[in-house]
């Protein structure tokens, strides 16, 4: 009884815990703080578990325990920035693994189900449903973040009838299972349509995305847990699978906003996008070509230089450089902040953190809403790499497969420079009219390149 | 429906509530870091791994168990460990020119 106690006092405090810690994020000051409180709150759930009466050998907890931190170490430590995107997307599969793996543990030792009962039973089903989906789905977004599958969406004829009918007899198999739970035939057959649904979720989902697939396994995931929380009546389980499974559905609306997505969408992840396709073309429009040691005078001139990060700098890697060239420019005299649309990039925050990385003080870092009106006073807007998040035709163009989506007001400024690889369109594959702005002049190259030739110039003109 | 599941309801709406509350404060500067904090924390699923590994139920059951916890304990150390260096870097700019960092 003591024990039972003592367990249950562990969780409390663990998830009080981890409430303030995800409170501590509100403000970049004090996260870090309450991040490694919410940590001592974990290793005090874990100990509290260690004398549960129901375990009687700790072997292979302890093997677990070995494994897991000698693969976690390196994955925290020694990850680079750069590919924060995709160990993000692998760490929502460990996740859904291990509640998945528990999810069968469970139903197989309890008489292959004849011993559930029909409430355990539908916690179990929604357990292993969102569990097995998350595995593959988040592997696939691994592998195409990775490079390893093709980032390309994959398409065919019928791939949506294809899907529904996959997620519509998993949840026919869980509605059976819950009238009659011992049926291990169809509980297995249930684990494999969810793999199954997980591929074919993410297999037509293309990088620019990535944002939304990502919040959508993140939410998943900690469902998955709230699940098994459920299933093995533990409530510290279900607290925190409910946060991470808040936590990911309100980025993936955000995201959705920010990308003028609909709210359904977001609920079957990017399910059925349509095929964008170009609606400008780029006849009879010319494009200014301009020179690094051009470029250069005009930022070593400039009072006030709005940078305009995505994914082409995280691609290039070029976020030290771009601190470089800005404090070079604040060495003029010059002011430099930062850009920062919601869906820059492969993940929510995916800039940030990599200008972070760099060195560029956080305050510099701006949101749409706050940037936005001070484009017009900016004398250069240095577009580094993005491309529809600063494309006007999502404003004046009613036939623009991205028209509506909220974008950085660029074409404001008083002059643009667009560091860019070639003329080739960006992901939605639309025609960028910003590119063809009198105002606007294009430096062709890979960014890192252009940038430290920029840098060079820079110094050179002041 | 028991009375111990209508309590795990209240538990799960309570705490998606207060989750919603938090959560939509977190500035999108910090998106990323929430998302490997979220993380971790719902590798408290090692939890329920660590009874199935080591209640000795049944073969299958220890060994699904031993893998659960090595998937969640990746997720809790690699988790916290890469949201604290995350965190670590953001910094506030100093006004004056000299940063103190390494900034050269």
């Amino acid at each position: 009884m003591t024990r039972e106690v003592l367990i249950q006092a562990s969780y409390l405090l663990a998830s009080v815990l981890f409430i303030l810690g995800l409170r501590s994020l509100t403000h970049p000051d004090s996260a870090r703080r309450g991040m490694q409180l919410a940590a001592v709150g974990m290793l005090v759930a874990v100990v509290g578990t260690l004398i549960h009466h129901q375990i009687v050998r700790y072997d292979w907890i302890i093997a677990g325990l070995v494994v897991g931190t000698v693969i976690g170490y390196p994955m925290g430590m020694w990850v680079p920035m750069t590919a924060m995107p995709q160990r993000i997307a692998i760490s929502h599969m460990f996740g859904a693994l291990a509640a998945t793996l528990v999810g069968i543990a469970e139903y197989w030792t309890r008489g292959h189900g004849l011993e559930v009962g029909r409430p355990e039973m539908a916690a179990l089903g929604f357990e292993v449903m969102f569990g097995s989906l998350t595995i593959t789905g988040s592997f696939m977004a691994f592998g195409k973040l990775q490079g390893i599958l093709p980032g390309v969406p994959v398409t065919f004829r019928g791939q949506n009838v294809l899907s529904l009918s996959l997620f519509a007899a998993m949840v026919a198999l869980a509605v059976w299972l819950v009238v009659a739970p011992g049926n291990p035939a169809a509980f297995y057959a249930m684990v494999a349509l969810g793999l199954v649904f997980g591929v074919s979720l993410v297999l037509p989902i293309g990088g620019a995305d990535m944002p939304v697939v990502i919040s959508l396994l993140n939410s998943y995931a900690g469902l998955a847990s709230s699940a098994t929380g459920f299933a093995i009546g533990n409530n510290v389980l279900i607290i925190a699978g409910a946060l991470d499974g808040a936590s990911g559905f309100i980025l993936s609306i955000i995201m959705s906003r920010a990308m003028n997505r609909s709210f359904r969408n977001v609920l079957f992840g990017a399910f059925g996008a349509p095929p964008p396709m170009s609606v400008k073309t780029s006849v009879g429009l010319t494009v200014r070509s301009i020179t690094a040691e051009d470029a250069a005078i005009q930022l070593a001139w400039a009072r006030k230089v709005i940078v305009v990060p995505g994914y082409g700098m995280a691609v290039a890697q070029a976020q030290h450089q771009v601190r470089e060239l800005a404090e070079l420019v604040e060495k003029n005299g010059g002011e430099v902040v930062y850009a920062i649309h919601p869906v820059a990039g492969r993940m929510p925050g995916h800039m940030n953190v990599l200008l972070a990385e760099a060195n560029v003080p956080y305050d510099k870092l701006k949101e749409m809403e706050e940037i936005n009106p001070e484009f017009k006073n900016a004398d250069v807007a240095l577009v580094i790499g993005a491309n529809d998040v600063v494309n006007p035709a999502a404003r004046n163009d009613p036939g623009s497969p991205i028209h509506g989506m909220p974008i950085l007001a660029v074409d404001q400024a008083k002059s643009i420079i667009v560091l860019k690889r070639s003329m080739r369109p960006g992901f939605a594959g639309i025609e960028n009219e910003l590119f063809y702005d009198a105002k606007t002049s294009m430096l062709f190259g890979d960014a890192k390149a252009s940038l430290t030739k920029l840098v060079a110039e820079v110094k050179q003109a002041a | 429906m028991n009375g111990a599941g209508l309590v795990q309801i209240y538990v799960f709406v309570l705490a998606g509530f207060v989750g919603y509350l938090v959560i939509t404060r977190v500035p999108s500067l910090l998106h990323t870091p929430l998302m490997s904090a979220t993380n971790a924390i719902s590798a408290i699923s090692l939890v329920g791994s660590l009874v199935a590994a080591g209640s000795d139920q049944n073969r299958l059951a220890t060994i699904l168990g031993f893998v659960a916890v090595t998937s969640a304990t990746i997720n809790v150390v690699g988790g916290f460990l890469i949201t604290d260096r995350m965190l670590r870097m953001f910094k506030r700019g100093e006004k004056p020119g000299g940063k103190g960092e390494a900034g050269k």
